[in-house]
C-alpha cells in the first residue's frame, strides 16, 4: 500500500500532529525530545504534551507534538500520525486517529486482528527485530528502537537530519560509544522508511523561520530562573508532581550561579522538608528574618500548607507558594493538568483571608511573575501564590526570550533598619503609619528597639496579644484593605476587546492559546468575541469593566466548578447571569476545537463537522 | 496579666553583665500562667542564662509553638524579636529562621504536647537536620490549657485529677534524640536552677540541635499525689548523675574538682563544659552506653536528669548544605542575581 495514494493532499506543510505510544521507563522521553527540538531548530512552530503515568516503569505514556506553521500551538484536536509502540494500547491508539492518517508499528510481531481500520495507512517495521540483529546488550536493544522511529520520522516528515545530527553531537557529546549507537539506530530507521514508504508523505515539514531567538523551555524551569534572579536565598519544599522540577531546576541554576567565587559554598539554603507543613514553615520562618524564600508545591500541598498560609497572611510575613497544579480532588490524577485550586489559593486557611495570586499563561510569564511574586510579597508583607498548572509547568513551550534588565532592583518594602530604628521614638509592627495599609517591619538581630512578638493569635496595632473587639477589627480590617489596594500593581489583564461584539471570553492561564485559536475559528463562522485574560487576583478594576461591554461573556477554564466565574461574581462584582461557563476539566491540556465545541453550544449555531473545528471523536476533556 | 508592664526603673546599683545590661534586660512581660508553675521557673533560668553569658538581646530570636509552653517566650527577653506560630511547627520556623540568618542564636521552646504529639514529626526532623538551636521542652504531661487531658510523655499508670489512669506507654524525648542521632542531650527538673543553668548555657554553646527535656510540674493540673510528673514525684525520682558546668571562653578554667572526676568538652566557640561525675564510669560521649545507663536507671524507679549526651563537633545544618559562612540575609542582590549576560548563555541550552 502507498500511503501517499490514501492520503488526503489537503493538508498544507508544516500542519499536523503526531502521538507517540511507548511504555514508560523505556527511554522514549530523550527521543520525543529529539523530535521536538529538531523541529523547533527547523525554524517551525511546534509544542509537545507529555501524557504520562504516575509511575516508574511499565505503564503506558504518550507524547503529542503539535507542528503550526501559523503559530497555534495549544493540544491538537486530532492526530494525523501514530508512532505505536506500546501494543498493550494499540486498540485506543489506533482508534484515536484520524480518518485517512498513518499508524507506525513494530511489525517484528503481527499486528492484533482487533486493531485493524480500513481508513488509516499501517506502516510496519521490525523495530525490535532490527534492533536485536544491531545491538548487543539488551538496555540498547529496548532504548534504540526510540532512536530508530525517530529516523523513520525524519525520512516520513522531512525532518532535517543535519539538525537531529547535530542534536545528537550535543546530547552525547561526553558519551561518545553512545553517540555511534544512536547515529547507528537513526540510520536504520531512516533507511527503512526510505527503502519501503513513498517519503515524505503529505503531511510534512518545510524549513521556515519563524521561530528567531525564541527558545524552547517548560514553565518550572522558567519559574526557577525567576526565582535564581529575583534573589531567592531559601527554597524549601517536599517532592510532589507536577511541581518538582522547579526545585530540580532551581538546584541546578543556583549549583552554577550560587556559588561563592571564594570557597566555592552555596548562597542559598535548599530544605526538603519532611512535609508540606514544614516547607510552608520554613518558607515563613525564612521570610520574618528577611530572606525571599519560596516553596514549590501542588493542591495537596496547599491544603497542608494552609495552616502556615494563615499565619503568615494574619502575621503579616512575605513568602512565594508556586501551586504547578494537578487534577484533584484529593490525590486525584497527579499527572494530568487542571485549573483546580483558584478557590482554595485564594481563600487558603481558616477564617476571614484572601491572597494575591498570580496566573502565568506559559513558561515567560512564569519566569516574569517568578519576580515580580518576590516584589509582592516584601512589599505587601503577605503570602504570594503564583499558580502553574501540569501543562505549563512540565510541558515544554516555544517562547520568545526572557529578558532582564540589569538596573533591575529588588522591593523590599517597608523594613526599619537600625538607623531608621534609632530615630523613631517607639517601634509598632501593625500600625498604619502611611495610610496605604502597609506597616512597617523589623527583623531579627537588627536592633533591640525593633523587638516585637509576632504571633498568629490576636493582635493589635502594636504587636500586643489582644481578645478585644476593637484592635483585633482594627488590624484585620487593614490588611484585607492592604490586599485590595494590591491589585492595582499585579499584573494587567492581557485583552482584546472587540466593540462590535456580542460576546466575551475571559480565560486565565495556559488556556490561552487554545482560546485564541478558537475565536480565530469562530470568527470565521462570523461569531465575533472579545477576549480578557487575567494574571492576577484580587482582579483589576478592568476586568469587571470588560464584562459591562458584552450581552454574555463566557468563562473558560479547566475545573468543574466554574472557580474562576465564582471569583469573578464573588469578588469583582459581576452579574452571575452575564457569566456563562465552558469548561474542561478531564486533565488534558486545553485543544481549541473544545473551546469552539463549548461555545457554540451556548451561541445556538450548529457545529461544522470539518476537524478543523471541532472534533466529534474526542470526547475526553 | 501579659498588658500589666513592669516596672522598667532599674536601680543604678544592679549588676551589669559584659554587654553592659542588667537581669532587667533580659526580662520580659509579667507572666500569666498559674501561680506555681514550673515553667516559670524555666523562664527565670532563662533570663540568668542570658544574663550571665551577657549575649545582646537583639542577636536572639524565641519561638514557640502554642500551649502553656508557647506562652512563656512573652516573659522573657522583651528585647528579642519573638515568635509564636502554629501547634508543633516551631521546629520549621526555626530551621527557616535559621537557614535565612545563621548568626541569630535560635531558643525554642515547646511543651509535650506540641514536641510529642502534633510536632513530633518536626521535633525528629530538626534533630535530624542539626539545626543550630537550644530546643527546651517544658515537659508536664497534660495538656493544662485544654484542661488536663493526658498527653504523649504520660507515664503508664499515672493518673490524671479525676483520677484516671494513662494507659498508653509514653514518648519519652531523651531515648527518641538519643536514637535519632541529636548531638546534645540533656534532661532537667524546673525545680533545679542549679543544674538547669549551666545546661542552658551549653545548650546555647553547642553548634547543632540542643534538646532539654525540663520536667515542668503542671499545679492545677497534673501535681496530684497519683502523677508521675509532679514536683514531689519529680523531686523523689531525681537522680542527677552528671553534673555539668559551663565555662564561657573569656572565663579562666579553674581546677575546682578532682583529676580524674572531671572531663572537658570544648565546643565549637571554644567555651568549655565541664562533666563531674556523679556516676562512676558515666561516659556522656557513647551514645549507646548513655542508652542503656538511663535504661536501667528508670528500671530502678529513677529519673537520670543532667547533661546527658553531647557530641560537639558534629556539623550542623549549614556544615551539611555547604552555606557561605555570612548570614544568607546579608548578601548584596548584585552577588545573587547573574544578570543580562549569563540569563543569555543560559538560554542557549533552550534553543
Amino acid at each position: 500500500m502507498s500511503p501517499r495514494e490514501e492520503a488526503p493532499a489537503d493538508r498544507p506543510v508544516n500542519d499536523f500532529s503526531l502521538k507517540v505510544a511507548t511504555v514508560n521507563g523505556t527511554g522514549s522521553a530523550s527521543a520525543n525530545s529529539l523530535i521536538l527540538q529538531a523541529i523547533f531548530r527547523m525554524g517551525v512552530p511546534v509544542s509537545g504534551k507529555n501524557l504520562f503515568p504516575s509511575n516508574i516503569q511499565g505503564l503506558p505514556t504518550w507524547y503529542e507534538i503539535r507542528v503550526s506553521g501559523s503559530g497555534h500551538t495549544c493540544r491538537a484536536d486530532e492526530v494525523d500520525l501514530f508512532v505505536a509502540m506500546n501494543p498493550a494500547t494499540y486498540p485506543q491508539d489506533i482508534a484515536e486517529l484520524r480518518s485517512g492518517g498513518w499508524v507506525i508499528h513494530d511489525s517484528s510481531w503481527p499486528l492484533r486482528s482487533d486493531v485493524q481500520r480500513s481508513d488509516v495507512n499501517f506502516l510496519g517495521i521490525p523495530l525490535a527485530q532490527m534492533c536485536v540483529d544491531r545491538f548487543p546488550s539488551a538496555r540498547a536493544r529496548i532504548l534504540m528502537k526510540n532512536i530508530g522511529y525517530v529516523g523513520v520520522l525524519a525520512a516520513l516528515l522531512d525532518i532535517d537530519v543535519e539538525v537531529i545530527e547535530t542534536l545528537l553531537d550535543e546530547n552525547f557529546a561526553r558519551k561518545k560509544a553512545l553517540l555511534e549507537s544512536n547515529f547507528e539506530a537513526f540510520r536504520m530507521g531512516f533507511d527503512y522508511a526510505q527503502e519501503h514508504w513513498a517519503c515524505p508523505l503529505p503531511i510534512r515539514l518545510r524549513r521556515m523561520e519563524a521561530n528567531g531567538d525564541a527558545i524552547l523551555i517548560d514553565g518550572n524551569t522558567a519559574a526557577a530562573l525567576g526565582c535564581l534572579y529575583a534573589g531567592a536565598t531559601v527554597a524549601a519544599w517536599y517532592p510532589i508532581t507536577p511541581s518538582t522540577s522547579l526545585v530540580d531546576a532551581f538546584t541546578g541554576f543556583c549549583r552554577a550561579h550560587r556559588k561563592d567565587p571564594d570557597t566555592g559554598r552555596s548562597r542559598v539554603c535548599i530544605l526538603q522538608a519532611e512535609d508540606e507543613l514544614a516547607a510552608a514553615g520554613m518558607v515563613v520562618g525564612a521570610g520574618w528574618t528577611g530572606a525571599r524564600a519560596f516553596t514549590a508545591t501542588s493542591g495537596p500541598g496547599i491544603s497542608l500548607m494552609s495552616e502556615f498560609i494563615g499565619l503568615a497572611y494574619y502575621a503579616e510575613i512575605p513568602g512565594v507558594f508556586f501551586d504547578v497544579q494537578r487534577t484533584g480532588p484529593s490525590t486525584g490524577m497527579p499527572t494530568r493538568t487542571q485549573q483546580g485550586d483558584l478557590v482554595s489559593a485564594v481563600y487558603a486557611s481558616h477564617g476571614d483571608t484572601r491572597h494575591i495570586v498570580l496566573f502565568p499563561g506559559d513558561p515567560r510569564e512564569c519566569f516574569e511573575f517568578a519576580v515580580r511574586s518576590f516584589d509582592l510579597a516584601e512589599r505587601f508583607q503577605t503570602p504570594v501564590f503564583v499558580l502553574s498548572d501540569l501543562d505549563i509547568g512540565m510541558n515544554d513551550w516555544v517562547i520568545p526570550p526572557l529578558q532582564w534588565d540589569d538596573d533591575f532592583r529588588p522591593d523590599r518594602g517597608k523594613v526599619l533598619g537600625a538607623e531608621d530604628l534609632e530615630r523613631i521614638e517607639r517601634f509598632s509592627r501593625y500600625l498604619d503609619t502611611d495610610g496605604d495599609g502597609v506597616p512597617y517591619r523589623t527583623l531579627p538581630g537588627v536592633h533591640p528597639k525593633g523587638a516585637y512578638f509576632t504571633r498568629g493569635s490576636g493582635h493589635d496595632a502594636h504587636g500586643r496579644y489582644t481578645e478585644d473587639a476593637g484592635p483585633y477589627t482594627e488590624v484585620v480590617d487593614r490588611i484585607d484593605r492592604k490586599i485590595r489596594l494590591a491589585a492595582a500593581v499585579l499584573p494587567e489583564p492581557e485583552t482584546r476587546p472587540n466593540p462590535n461584539a456580542r460576546y466575551g471570553v475571559i480565560t486565565l492561564g495556559g488556556c490561552r492559546a487554545a482560546v485564541l485559536e478558537a475565536l480565530d475559528r469562530l470568527s470565521g463562522l462570523g461569531i465575533d468575541a472579545g477576549y480578557l485574560r487575567v494574571r492576577g487576583f484580587p482582579f483589576h478594576e478592568s476586568v469587571a469593566r470588560f464584562v459591562e461591554d458584552y450581552e454574555r461573556t463566557f468563562v473558560i477554564e479547566q475545573n468543574r466548578d466554574g472557580q474562576l466565574r465564582t471569583l469573578l461574581i464573588n469578588e469583582a462584582g459581576v452579574a452571575a447571569e452575564k457569566l456563562v461557563s465552558v469548561l474542561r476539566y478531564g486533565g488534558m491540556p486545553l485543544a481549541a476545537g473544545q473551546v469552539v465545541e463549548g461555545i457554540l453550544e451556548h451561541v445556538g449555531v450548529e457545529a461544522p463537522r470539518s476537524p478543523q473545528v471541532g472534533n466529534p471523536r474526542r470526547v475526553s476533556a | 496579666m501579659t498588658y500589666i508592664a513592669k516596672p522598667r526603673v532599674q536601680h543604678p546599683g544592679l549588676e551589669r553583665n559584659a554587654a553592659g545590661l542588667t537581669r532587667r534586660d533580659y526580662e520580659g512581660a509579667m507572666s500569666t500562667l498559674c501561680a506555681g508553675c514550673g515553667h516559670d521557673s524555666v523562664t527565670a533560668a532563662i533570663v540568668e542564662t542570658f544574663f550571665e553569658l551577657g549575649i545582646p538581646p537583639q542577636q536572639v530570636a524565641k519561638l514557640s509553638g502554642i500551649g502553656c509552653s508557647g506562652k512563656t517566650p512573652t516573659y522573657f527577653l522583651g528585647q528579642s524579636h519573638g515568635f509564636n506560630g502554629v501547634h508543633g511547627r516551631m521546629p520549621a520556623v526555626a530551621t527557616g529562621a535559621g537557614a535565612a540568618n545563621r548568626d541569630l542564636t535560635l531558643i525554642g521552646i515547646s511543651g509535650d504536647g506540641d514536641s510529642l504529639s502534633i510536632g513530633l514529626g518536626q521535633l525528629c526532623h530538626a534533630m535530624r537536620r542539626n539545626v543550630d538551636m537550644l530546643y527546651v521542652i517544658e515537659n508536664n504531661g497534660v495538656y493544662g490549657l485544654t484542661k488536663g487531658q493526658f498527653s504523649a510523655s504520660a507515664d503508664v499508670g499515672s493518673k490524671s485529677k479525676k483520677g484516671e489512669p494513662n494507659r498508653q506507654p509514653p514518648i519519652d524525648p531523651v531515648y527518641l534524640a538519643l536514637t535519632l542521632g541529636a548531638t546534645f542531650v540533656a534532661r532537667s527538673f524546673s525545680g533545679d536552677k542549679a543544674q538547669l543553668v549551666p545546661i542552658l548555657k551549653a545548650g546555647l554553646a553547642h553548634k547543632g540541635f540542643a534538646l532539654v527535656d525540663i520536667v515542668s510540674p503542671c499545679v492545677t493540673f497534673n501535681d496530684h499525689e497519683a502523677s508521675t510528673k509532679s514536683y514531689r514525684y519529680t523531686r523523689e525520682q531525681n537522680r542527677p548523675i552528671v553534673e555539668a558546668d559551663f565555662v564561657p571562653i573569656t572565663a579562666e578554667i579553674t581546677t575546682s574538682y578532682e583529676v580524674g572526676s572531671a572531663r572537658n568538652v570544648v565546643m565549637h566557640d571554644g567555651s568549655v563544659v565541664r562533666f563531674r561525675k556523679v556516676t562512676e564510669d558515666y561516659d556522656p560521649s557513647n551514645r549507646d552506653a548513655v542508652y542503656s545507663y538511663l535504661r536501667e536507671r528508670q528500671a530502678e524507679g529513677e529519673l537520670a536528669t543532667g547533661l546527658l549526651f553531647i557530641e560537639a563537633d558534629a556539623g550542623d545544618m549549614h556544615d551539611v548544605l555547604g552555606t557561605v559562612d555570612a548570614p544568607l540575609t546579608s548578601i548584596p542582590f548584585e552577588d545573587l542575581c547573574p544578570g543580562s549576560a549569563t540569563l543569555e548563555e543560559i538560554q542557549a541550552r533552550f534553543r
